[in-house]
Order: C-alpha cells, then sequence, then structure tokens
C-alpha cells in the first residue's frame, strides 16, 4: 500500500512537474531575469533608486548600496551564477521534485478519504488538485506575494512559518467544508480559512523594490497562472493513477 | 454503509502507512522548498521563487 502511494504521487508528481518546468520558461523565467537585471543594477526604474536595508537579499546584503557600484555588483553575481543551461536543468529538477512532494502529500490524503470510505477518482482528483493549489499557493500568496527576485521582505524564518500554518489551515479548512457536511464543521472551516489573513502576513513597513511594479505583478499574475493549471493536471493524474493504477 | 465501510477498510492503508507517506512528501518538500542550506538554496532557487516560496 505505501509502494501505491508513493508510485502514484511521484509518478504524477514528475509528470506535473515537467509541465511546470515548461509553463515556467514560456511565463516565468524572463520575468525573473529581467527582475535580477533591476537588483544588480543592470537596469534602474526611475522611481526604484531607493536604497535597500541590509537585511534584504543575500547579494544586496554582500554589496550594500548595489545601485552605487552596478558594475562591480553585476561583475560579482555574473561570477556566483552558473551556467545557463546548470541554473535551467536544476531548475527541472528542483520543480519535478517539488510537484513529486506534492503528489506524494495529494495521494496521502486521497488514502485518507479512503481509510474513511470516500472513493477518489480522476475526477475528485481534479478537484482536490485545484484545492491544493488554493492551499499551496493561493493562500499563501495572498499575504507573502510570489517575490520577484530583488524583492526585500521581512525576516525569513517568521516568513517560512506564517507559509506553513497558512498552507495547513487553508488545507484542513477546505477539506472540512467538503467533507464536514454540516454547519458546525462549515463555521470551523471558514474560521481556518480565514484565521492566518486575520493574523497577517510578516511585512515590512516600507517597500524597497528595485524592479517596476508592472514586473512584480506580472511575475506574481503568471505565477499563480502556472501553479492553477499545474496543480490541477496533477491532481487529476495522481487521482486517475490512484483509482486505476494499471491505466497508469 | 457497513458494506461499504468493510470494503474500504479491506483496501484502503492504514493511518500509520498514510501518516508515513505524509512525512515522505513533507520531507521533500521541505528539502526542495525550504531548506536554508546555501547549495540547496542556490539550486533551487529559481523554482523557489516561481513557486511563491519565501525565498530569501
Amino acid at each position: 500500500m505505501i509502494k501505491r502511494m508513493l508510485t502514484g504521487g511521484i509518478l504524477a508528481g514528475f509528470a506535473a512537474g515537467l509541465l511546470a518546468a515548461l509553463l515556467h520558461f514560456a511565463f516565468v523565467q524572463d520575468l525573473i531575469l529581467l527582475g535580477e537585471q533591476y537588483e544588480y543594477g543592470d537596469l534602474v526604474h526611475f522611481g526604484g533608486a531607493g536604497e535597500a536595508p541590509a537585511t534584504g537579499h543575500d547579494h544586496m546584503a554582500a554589496t550594500g548600496d548595489h545601485a552605487a557600484a552596478p558594475d562591480a555588483a553585476a561583475a560579482e553575481a555574473a561570477a556566483e551564477e552558473p551556467s545557463d543551461f546548470n541554473r535551467n536543468a536544476l531548475t527541472v529538477i528542483f520543480t519535478c521534485l517539488t510537484y513529486a512532494s506534492y503528489g506524494i502529500l495529494l495521494v496521502a490524503g486521497f488514502a485518507l478519504a479512503e481509510h474513511f470510505g470516500r472513493r477518489v477518482g480522476s475526477r475528485e482528483g481534479l478537484i482536490w488538485g485545484i484545492a491544493g493549489f488554493v492551499a499551496f499557493q493561493l493562500a499563501p500568496a495572498m499575504g507573502l506575494a510570489p517575490e520577484l527576485p530583488g524583492t526585500v521582505a521581512a525576516d525569513l524564518s517568521v516568513r517560512q512559518v506564517w507559509w506553513l500554518g497558512t498552507v495547513l489551515a487553508t488545507g484542513t479548512g477546505i477539506a472540512l467544508f467538503a467533507y464536514g457536511g454540516n454547519v458546525v464543521t462549515a463555521i470551523l472551516g471558514a474560521a481556518l480559512l480565514a484565521a492566518p489573513h486575520v493574523i497577517g502576513a510578516p511585512r515590512l513597513d516600507e517597500y524597497y523594490g528595485a524592479a517596476p511594479p508592472e514586473l512584480g505583478a506580472a511575475f506574481s499574475a503568471n505565477v499563480l497562472g502556472v501553479g492553477l493549471v499545474t496543480w490541477a493536471v496533477l491532481g487529476w493524474l495522481a487521482g486517475r493513477l490512484w483509482a486505476e493504477p494499471e491505466a497508469g | 454503509m457497513t458494506t461499504l465501510n468493510q470494503t474500504a477498510a479491506k483496501s484502503s492503508a492504514g493511518l500509520l502507512s498514510i501518516a508515513f507517506v505524509a512525512f515522505v512528501g513533507a520531507t521533500v518538500l521541505f528539502l526542495a522548498g525550504h531548506a536554508q542550506s546555501a547549495t540547496l538554496h542556490d539550486a533551487a532557487h529559481d523554482m523557489r521563487h516561481a513557486t511563491g516560496f519565501p525565498c530569501h
């Protein structure tokens, strides 16, 4: 049984990860590279020339006021960066790994549902996938928008704790709505969905972005779009493999 | 309903196996998405930004 769960989750996850990587290079990677040009000072947005605090991005922290010495910062960055091929190959590998982990978690959820007598096939899987997108990407993004490289944000560990708490609360909240079946579980579900946003994500008091806001907005929108498509495919595929392992 | 539950119980996984599989998934997710070792961070950098994980 463990083997069936892991095999289905990993297979669906890697397939979805390859799709995510393809969509990443079509919709997201160019925006990341453009964001880095603003981060390193190769490009300067007319409104974004403020000083970044020392608590910011690694590269900024290392170079201090990067806007004052763009050439030095760019040269250092270029020396640190791997080749495009290596960089993109690692992105493909880690995207597949991440979606494999989502696939495994999703299938563990299928098994839990089946343990309580609920069948999951490709149709239910599709809905689970969309719910997974909401829990793992959309709800966290409403507090911590996907960050363009160079974004200066609050303390990392505090953001990670909020991210994890939001994923757990949102996932449990959706499950209570879907499978609870009475008013009490629906109210509890709504409270769990709202709680992370009532508590509030860790944010800084000021904005330090060097890149144009349009670029950050396009990046966030594309990241969420790619996430939704990939999660839907992941859920559908994982549900199909779960219901009919031999069909895969 | 009883029949359904019995069928499900026969074919479904135990809670312990489910917890184990969920733990495996969470571990992979932590390593790929959230661990802060410099090597892992650099290798996973673009993916972390593109999945909306808190990165830096």
